[in-house]
């Protein structure tokens, strides 16, 4: 089978990665022989000693007792090494495991947001998690097993053959056979495994809706017609269950079956080569406990490799992740303190894939301490903006600069301090309220939280918890709701409020007589600091110094909206058609 | 446990034939080693090659009847597995079907299909498995030790001190990690939702600069899961060498009493291979038995959680269907709550307190109020999905616990805040509530809910397929398909939970003017957060809190209703400054 150029490279990358425990891998292949080597060496002994057993009056008990302690020997050796190789092992296999997955977690912290946006979630973190592991798992694993599985059958072959070279070659002619019965049966069934896969498919799909959605099912009185539906693909399932289980049972007994043949065989042949002479019984049995475990390591190294396929690629799939080019870092970044607000973007270009261009030539000066307001249709470039704003995303041309530094020339993480950002994705870490209102300052003192929640209004609703500040709020902020998460997102910036601000959409999930709250609150925040409002409610824009009106990707208005208005322009449609009724 | 008996026993004979056929194949199987002796004693010993060449094909033959009596087995436990799952499922779904709103709350929806799907399918491999090896494993272990026993007593003795010992050993060691691998898999578990929420997260991360924070907490909970990893590795790595050793001695304990035995003249050579022979296969069959009850112990805690799920029974009675002495009187108002309280089962604070109101036939009701004020917990009252704690809600002048379920379902049409369809087609979904609607009844069903304009739009109109989640309408499509789907039952009231959220102004508003105007006899009942979509309603009902704060309709609202005032200028100051705007 040609191996893949791709594979090729990946299965050097993880050696690498292996290589860091060359010394602990060498050993545990030397282990893996010497255990491989007494474990088959000990039948040869058992059959030395029936042979020192023949009949009535004579049995050689002093052989037969040095022949005992010599397995004592071996069995000792085996049991050792056995232990040590997996102790070995899972040393090596977890501490790889460990270490990738925090090269690849780090990774993604300094990977360019357009990499973590473009991905399905899901999908990069079984790669941060599963892949990891089958990678670790199937390599190791299926390397010693590999490792093990050849040097077995080699071993066995040549003890084989020193013992008997005719009853060797027939094992070795019948021995596949039963591989080919087990092959046979396992493509035949793979078809009958796909058909199950998709009626399973089906019921998963069904119950997802009739039973994750029983409350409408039972609103429309729908019960019977589910119910009918659910029986029909049920008794498909039944069908395809059965014979997919079915056939692939059959793959042991037939191995099995197969199995005693070589057995009866050797048997057979080996009596017969006693009563030749040349041959003893003790051979004999020890030729028929080989013939009973020959099969097993071919077995063995055929799902190993499968293993081994899938585990490079999950490898492959790991180091995509881990070859991600990061975010630029250059050495002479400037820091970005105590910032002014003054904003400039000068001939703005910008686009996030490259040949549909999005922002083009955006021009925008903003003074110390305005506030603007950015307004405009789903999909003009708002939250884009705020993407440049923030270096989520540096611009394909021209220049954005706070107080006069070009944002490519300062360090990123104090540029994105210098702001504090609440946008309409609510995201809470799994942690207590206090801790996630503290995130940004993990050491603020209780009085000053509590201060921010007032000031957010997330106070009195926090205090009705059961555990008030203390309250755990679970994967992604279950227990809140969509409001709830929102107040707690704008009392994290409160509480430790940088020089300038972004709030997309921020209280877009709070009702409107808390909205006009926590505006107040804002309002006198606000006052020196340079913010960027995006926003659909007109309260908000209307107070606003300078109305940005996006479209297409560009500013196609800027002023007061007494300006605007006056203007006639799209700006004053907008408000037409949005807010006036 | 009850369960799997009970499920059992509607397959009795395949349940019982098919370990049958299996302990059969395994008391072929356990002669093989006398067969194998006779060879070595009598065939070898007495130099007879016939005697060889037959028992050669014995051995063929046993081998044939085992192969038969296998695959009979295997047909009858896959074909018996399957049937227990097939008729769990139906009775699971079925039930499900039964349960009421307050129920799905308690279990949820995502505990109930984990519990259709991966308990059923673990719980009917269980028992494929255990109907394939509860005979076969115990019967060769104890039958080589038995078989054993009557080849020699003496080294028969060999077999009953290694047998516990080996036991003990496997059981032990599978015990103690089962437990060990669940917390590994739960600090995988961290490991992936750290993971996850980093990535949701990456915009907030980055903005409050604590990337290293957050590595730092992963590389800590990554460490501990190596730790406990490596911590299960070392026992379980003890498994097989353990084993081996005890297995390996006592054959050369039984090469040493046999090796007697052989010289005092009560047993030939071929007598201590056979020994040799029944040691070997005991190890096998007792690591199978061990993995049989990991399986099984899962299977039987799917089990326990499928039979809780069938033992909840829902918390409404409803009279029977079919119930002739239902005569609404004809001047009863559409809806009347009397001093109604209602809370959610098993917490303390009441969602909505004493609301008393009545709407009459054709009547348009309002209901507004902040988030978390109890609009969606006062109409889902209506078509009782939930049962009032104190008061009386009447629907035309009759107890809606007097209704039977159909009927009161069929006179209330809801279209809830999430716009939910099946994957299917759109008429498939349109008919959800009606499944004898003609296609001129859901046409015009669309029509007032604005939406036979983008539906004959789409390819096959309504025959075009909705892919599961309704992914190929936009969030507005969907809302109004919602809304043609409640109009396709023609019931009496309609509930509109904030179902135009999606939809904007000038869609919002033609709903409104056509189901004014097309659907005059129906009473609508509109929830919204926003005053412009309910106020032109009949009456309105201002909740604050679950309690109510204001009831008439818009203008005397305007005057009397502190709440109503508020809610509706924060909304509506556009409208403050086109006045100002017109005054100048």
């Amino acid at each position: 089978m040609p191996v893949k150029q791709e594979s090729k490279a990946t299965l050097k990358r993880v050696l690498a990665y292996i290589g860091r425990h060359k010394a602990a891998v060498l050993f545990s292949m030397l282990l893996a022989l010497v255990s491989v080597a007494s474990t088959l060496y000990a039948p040869v002994l058992v059959g030395r000693a029936i042979d020192c057993i023949l009949s009535e009056g004579a049995v050689s008990f002093e052989r037969i007792r040095e022949i005992l302690v010599q397995m004592a020997v071996v069995i000792a050796i085996t049991a050792v090494s056995q232990l040590l190789m997996n102790l070995i092992n899972n040393k090596i296999t977890y501490t790889v495991v460990r270490d990738i997955r925090v090269d690849a977690f780090d990774h993604l912290l300094v990977l360019p947001l357009s990499y973590v946006d473009s991905r399905k979630q899901g999908d990069v973190v079984s790669r941060v998690v599963a892949d990891v592991e089958t990678f670790a798992d199937g390599l190791l694993m299926g390397f010693t097993q590999l490792f093990s599985g050849v040097v077995t059958i080699l071993v066995t072959l040549g003890f084989m053959l020193m013992i008997s070279v005719p009853i060797a070659l027939a094992v070795v002619v019948l021995t596949p056979v039963s591989l080919f019965v087990a092959s046979f049966i396992a493509r035949k069934t793979h078809r009958l495994f796909l058909a199950q896969a998709e009626s399973c498919g089906e019921m998963t799909a069904l119950v997802d809706e009739m039973v994750g959605e029983q409350k409408l099912v039972s609103a429309f009185s729908y019960e019977d017609r589910a119910k009918e539906r659910f029986e029909a693909v049920n008794k498909t399932l039944e069908k395809d269950s059965m014979s997919a289980t079915f056939y692939s049972s059959l793959v042991n007994p037939s191995t099995r079956f197969v199995n005693s043949l070589v057995y009866t065989t050797v048997a057979v042949i080996g009596a017969l080569s006693v009563l030749g002479g040349g041959f003893t019984v003790g051979s004999l049995t020890a030729f028929c406990s080989y013939a009973n475990q020959y099969t097993k390591p071919f077995n063995e190294i055929s799902a190993v490799i499968t293993e081994l396929q899938n585990a490079i690629a999950c490898a492959g799939r790991v180091f995509e992740l881990i070859d991600e080019k990061p975010e630029e870092v250059r050495p002479d970044e400037k820091t970005l303190e105590d910032a002014q607000g003054e904003i400039t973007f000068t001939d703005v270009d910008f686009s996030y894939v490259p040949d549909k261009e999005l922002i083009k030539g955006l021009q925008l000066s903003v003074k110390p301490g305005m506030r603007v307001a950015i307004v405009g249709p789903t999909g003009s470039g708002k939250s884009t903006l705020i993407n440049l704003l923030m270096r989520f995303y540096d611009p394909n041309a021209g220049s954005i600069t706070v107080d006069g530094t070009d944002t490519t020339d300062l360090n990123r993480t104090s540029l994105r301090k210098s702001f504090g950002m609440v946008l309409q994705e609510t995201w809470l870490k799994s942690g207590t309220i206090r801790e996630n209102i503290a995130y940004g300052n993990p050491n603020a003192p209780d009085e000053e939280i509590r201060r921010a929640a007032k000031m957010s209004h997330a106070d009195s609703f926090i205090r009705r918890l059961e555990h008030g500040y203390d309250t755990e709020i679970g994967d992604e902020g279950g227990l809140l709701s969509q409001g709830q998460k929102q107040l707690l997102c704008i009392t994290r910036v409160m509480l430790d409020l940088p020089p300038m601000l972004i709030l997309d959409e921020a209280t877009s999930s709070i009702d409107t007589r808390t909205e006009i709250r926590i505006q107040r609150a804002f309002h006198k925040m606000m006052q020196g600091r340079t913010s960027f409002i995006v926003a659909h409610r007109l309260s908000t824009i209307r107070e606003a110094d300078i109305i940005l009106v996006m479209k297409d990707g560009s500013i196609i208005e800027q002023g007061s909206h007494d300006e605007l208005i006056e203007k006639q322009g799209f700006y004053a449609d907008l408000f037409a058609s949005q807010w006036k009724h | 446990m009850k369960i799997f008996t009970r499920y059992l026993k509607q397959d009795r004979a395949r349940a019982i034939l098919a370990p049958l056929f299996k302990m059969l194949e395994a008391a072929f199987e356990l002669l093989i080693p006398l067969v194998m002796a006779g060879i070595i004693n009598r065939g070898i010993g007495g130099g007879d090659r016939g005697y060889i060449l037959r028992m050669g094909l014995l051995m063929i033959a046993l081998g044939l009847i085992g192969l038969t009596c296998s695959v009979t087995a295997q047909f009858f436990s896959a074909k018996c597995a399957m049937r227990f799952g097939a008729n769990l499922r139906r009775d699971l779904f079925s039930h499900i079907e039964t349960l009421s709103y307050t129920e799905i709350d308690r279990l949820g929806s995502a505990t109930l299909i984990t519990r259709m799907t991966g308990d059923v399918n673990q719980m009917q491999t269980g028992v494929n498995l255990f109907l394939r090896l509860f005979m076969r494993s115990p019967f060769i272990v104890l039958g080589a030790t038995f078989m054993a026993w009557q080849v020699d007593h003496r080294a028969g003795r060999v077999f009953l001190i290694a047998l516990p010992i080996l036991t003990v050993i496997v059981f032990t060691i599978m015990f103690v990690s089962i437990p060990l691998y669940k917390d590994v898999q739960g600090h995988t578990d961290r490991v992936l939702q750290k993971t996850r929420e980093n990535l949701a997260g990456s915009r907030v991360i980055r903005a409050f600069g604590q990337e290293e924070r957050e590595k730092e907490e992963f590389a800590r909970e990554t460490e501990v899961l190596t730790k406990r990893q490596l911590f299960v590795g070392r026992i379980t790595s003890l498994l097989n060498p353990m084993t081996y050793v005890v297995i390996n001695l006592s054959i050369a304990v039984i090469i040493w009493v046999g090796g007697k035995q052989v010289d005092l003249g009560i047993l030939k050579q071929g007598e201590v291979y056979a020994l040799v022979n029944y040691m070997s296969q005991i190890l096998v069959e007792l690591v199978k038995l061990a993995n049989l009850i990991i399986t099984e112990t899962k299977a039987i805690a799917c089990g326990k959680r499928v039979a809780d799920v069938l033992s909840v029974t829902s918390s409404q009675q409803f009279p029977d269907e079919e119930r002739g002495d239902l005569t609404p009187s004809d001047d009863a108002p559409a809806i009347e709550f009397n001093h109604v309280t209602f809370s959610y089962s098993g917490s303390g604070a009441p969602a909505i307190e004493d609301v008393s109101f009545r709407v009459e036939r054709g009547e348009t009701l309002g209901i507004i109020g902040g988030t978390g004020s109890g609009k969606s917990t006062l109409v889902n009252l209506i078509p009782r999905f939930y049962d009032a704690t104190e008061g009386e809600i009447l629907v035309e002048g009759i107890p809606v616990a007097s209704y039977p379920k159909k009927k009161l379902r069929d006179m209330v049409g809801v279209v809830p805040q999430k716009a939910v369809l099946f994957a299917g087609s759109i008429a498939e979904n349109l008919r959800l509530g009606n499944s004898e609607a003609t296609d001129e009844e859901l046409r015009e069903a669309l029509s007032v809910a604005q939406s036979d304009g983008f539906v004959s739009e789409k390819e096959g109109g309504l025959s075009y397929h909705l892919v599961q989640g309704a992914k190929n309408l936009s969030g507005g499509q969907k809302q109004r398909l919602t809304i043609a789907r409640a109009l396709v039952k023609k019931p009496k009231i309609l509930i509109l939970d904030d179902s135009s959220s999606a939809l904007d102004y000038a869609t919002d508003a033609a709903l409104r003017v056509a189901l004014r105007e097309k659907l005059q006899d129906m009473t609508v009942v509109v929830v919204s957060q926003r005053t412009a979509s309910i106020m032109h309603a009949d009456k309105i009902l201002v909740l604050d809190d679950g309690s109510p704060v204001g009831f008439g309709d818009h203008a005397s609202l305007l005057s009397d209703c502190e709440v109503y005032r508020e809610i509706y200028a924060s909304q509506n100051q556009g409208e403050e400054v086109d006045a100002r705007e017109a005054g100048k």
